[in-house]
């Protein structure tokens, strides 16, 4: 694919992007869809206890988190994040680990249940089950930001569900009366669960509640990766300019049941499932980019073989590594002083480095 | 040394700190201009500005959930709870979030956060005015819980609970905050979290308390010294993590024990506090744990004699020292 690093299409240049840059957000998409597909097989398999699924969200997870800036930027993802986390660093083998449980699972160690993504080394926020509250820690990220003088943005994402929550609305409005560097991305796929978008909400848009905060609300096809990308792009540099906030309600699918212990065909017709796989983003990506002759079939194949070749790898390599010691379970209730330094440390000597001089 | 208020001591530490550490940040409702309902924040926005002392909408939750993400992005924040009753929004984050995230990453998140929370009756604050409010948090494990009893302590364990790398849930009682004086050193000292103080000594009872019933503790002590009952007090400062050392030492020399907390009874702190003590220190007692606590009705009513009657006082902590006393 070396002549793709140099070739600018139309479509890609309607963007300001390069054909790779496409391509890349083409394989992440079928790489999150991959992985996700696997986590369903180890799970039928009995191998994983339970899957929460983002089959259906990925074009809008790629398309709006490929312009946060990696190693600067905040993702607070929620459990449908796999493609969000995939794009913002973290590795097919950290997602397999945590569906493994494995000791080694940079999100938790094996501690919760996979789907519950984090790491601090990409900057990705752990996760917790309780719905709308990382919506809270994107807000207060911001505010850090904000107050120390770093250029940063947060950008959170949620269920429409959530969207319904308390702390959705103590958060965009805080949000808003400060004018925070944060990105509100609510994936809309329709349901709570079984609980349909009719008895969710009085209107259709939730983001129209954006206007009620003071910011941008903004609805974008989420099957369309690149309607989301340029919905994305447009909220980060907003934020980034000192604007504020917005909110992008991306309307998605569920492709798949919510979670491994749910049934959906008790409460979704057979003729909406099948409608609603016309709105899978991958292969309308895929048609997209080929009819932008970007992706041929030769390039086709030769990134579902990489991917094949990904996931494998990742669920071997994962499988094979030991589980958690449950001599270390008592760890990490609090902090543990460090034994170079010895317990002084833990009573926030070093904190007292940390000025608004530091960079990020 | 200058004598200060339980609260002068707590301002004086909240200013010291912002100016020691320069990502300090407190925020709540009316913690800015007004300085706070009861002014602990007072003069801390004229120093420090509406950056770094932020009123905020009346909004527990996200005053929390907000200060847990400023804190994973380099702030430390110092969110207040008006009063500790209105804290209950925000418990999902307190105790869902706050006090898991580092467990939940494997150790590689913290919050370093000190929310504060005036709590306690006995000042015409009725249901919603009054509430003790530790039992709910001390039950969750990766959070601290620190109860100050004098402004020595107040400032010390609060200096220790803003620098500590995890969540600290600090409970001033309100009723001290104008009544009790004492000696604050103008220096940055600090007291560790997690160490009681044996507050009297005695031979014959142990009593334990916190916060406001600390100080009636003593005075029942010395009401009881007249009979020729030699009474110990420990004064606990810090609920979770617990110093049963201290504690048990105690009450294997003493062999009888009170528990006194101004919560209701059933289910309170006071509770674990006397199951501890009967697990380790069984052989020693000579009798009962006694428990002294608010009565089993939902809150503290209003009407002054109705608040007199739910309200923990000297007398009765004295009456039951010597109830124990004749085992």
């Amino acid at each position: 694919m070396a002549e793709a690093s140099i070739r600018v299409s139309d479509l890609a240049a309607a963007h300001g992007l390069r054909d790779e840059d496409l391509l890349r957000m083409y394989r992440l998409v079928a790489l999150a869809r991959a992985i996700d597909e696997r986590m369903w097989v180890l799970n039928r398999a009995g191998k994983a206890a339970f899957v929460i699924s983002g089959q259906g969200h990925e074009g809008a997870q790629v398309g709006i988190v490929s312009s946060l800036r990696p190693g600067r930027d905040w993702l607070v993802p929620y459990y449908r994040s796999i493609a969000g986390v995939l794009t913002f660093g973290m590795t097919p083998r950290d997602i397999l680990m945590a569906q493994f449980a494995r000791a080694a699972d940079p999100s938790s160690g094996g501690r919760q249940m996979p789907g519950h993504y984090g790491s601090a080394e990409h900057n990705i926020l752990t996760t917790s089950s309780p719905v709308a509250t990382q919506l809270l820690h994107a807000v207060g990220i911001a505010l850090a930001a904000k107050t120390l003088g770093r250029d940063q943005v947060a950008l959170t994402e949620l269920g429409e569900g959530s969207s319904n929550q308390g702390d959705f609305h103590e958060g965009l409005n805080f949000a808003g009366v400060h004018r925070l560097p944060v990105v509100f991305v609510v994936e809309n796929n329709g349901y709570a669960i079984s609980v349909p978008m009719s008895l969710q909400s009085p209107i259709p848009d939730l983001a129209d509640r954006a206007a009620a905060y003071g910011f941008p609300g903004v609805v974008v096809d989420g099957s369309d990766v690149l309607a989301c990308y340029r919905a994305g792009r447009e909220a980060l540099e907003r934020a980034r300019r000192g604007e504020g906030p917005t909110l992008i309600e991306a309307k998605v699918t569920r492709l798949t049941a919510h979670s491994s212990d749910d049934q959906q065909t008790k409460y979704r017709s057979a003729e909406e499932l099948q409608a609603e796989r016309e709105r899978d983003p991958l292969p309308r990506f895929r048609r997209q980019l080929r009819d932008a002759g970007v992706l041929d079939e030769p390039r086709e194949a030769e990134i579902a073989a990489d991917v094949k070749a990904a996931v494998d790898d990742a669920t071997d390599w994962a499988e094979s590594q030991p589980e958690p010691d449950p001599a270390t379970a008592y760890r990490h209730v609090f902090a543990e002083p460090d034994p170079a330094i010895g317990p002084e440390a833990a009573g926030g000597a070093g904190v007292r480095a940390a000025t608004p001089a530091e960079g990020v | 040394m200058a004598v200060r208020t339980f609260l002068e001591a707590i301002r004086g530490a909240l200013a010291s700190e912002m100016r020691l550490d320069q990502c300090m940040v407190v925020l709540g409702e009316d913690v800015g201009v007004k300085g706070g309902v009861f002014l602990v924040t007072d003069g801390l926005f004229a120093e420090f500005g509406p950056e770094r002392v932020i009123d905020t909408p009346l909004t527990e939750s996200m005053i929390v959930g907000a200060s847990i993400g400023a804190a994973v992005n380099g702030l430390h924040p110092v969110p207040e709870i008006q009063f500790a009753d209105f804290i209950m929004p925000a418990f999902n984050q307190i105790v869902s979030e706050a006090a898991r995230i580092r467990y939940r990453s494997n150790g590689t998140f913290g919050c370093q956060i000190t929310i504060r929370a005036p709590y306690g009756g006995g000042v015409h604050g009725a249901l919603y005015h009054s509430q003790s409010i530790e039992a709910f948090f001390t039950h969750v494990p990766g959070l601290k819980v620190v109860v100050p009893s004098t402004p020595y302590d107040a400032a010390g364990l609060l200096r220790s609970a803003i620098r500590d790398p995890d969540p600290v849930l600090f409970l001033e009682h309100k009723k001290l905050y104008r009544s009790v004086r004492g000696e604050v050193p103008a220096g940055d000292y600090t007291v560790p979290l997690g160490q009681a103080q044996v507050t009297r000594s005695g031979t014959q009872i142990t009593v334990i308390a916190y916060g406001l019933m600390a100080h009636h503790a003593l005075e029942a002590a010395e009401a009881v010294a007249a009979d020729g009952i030699s009474v110990e007090v420990i004064d606990l400062r810090t609920l979770r993590p617990l110093d049963l050392d201290t504690v048990l030492s105690s009450v294997r020399r003493t062999g009888k024990c009170v528990v006194v907390y101004e919560d209701n009874k059933f289910g309170g702190y006071g509770a674990e506090l006397s199951a501890s003590i009967s697990e380790q220190a069984f052989d020693f007692l000579d009798g009962p744990i006694l428990r002294v606590a608010g009565p089993d009705v939902p809150a503290v009513p209003y009407a002054h004699v109705l608040e007199d009657w739910f309200m923990v006082d000297p007398g009765a902590i004295a009456a039951a020292i010597r109830r124990l006393a004749a085992y």
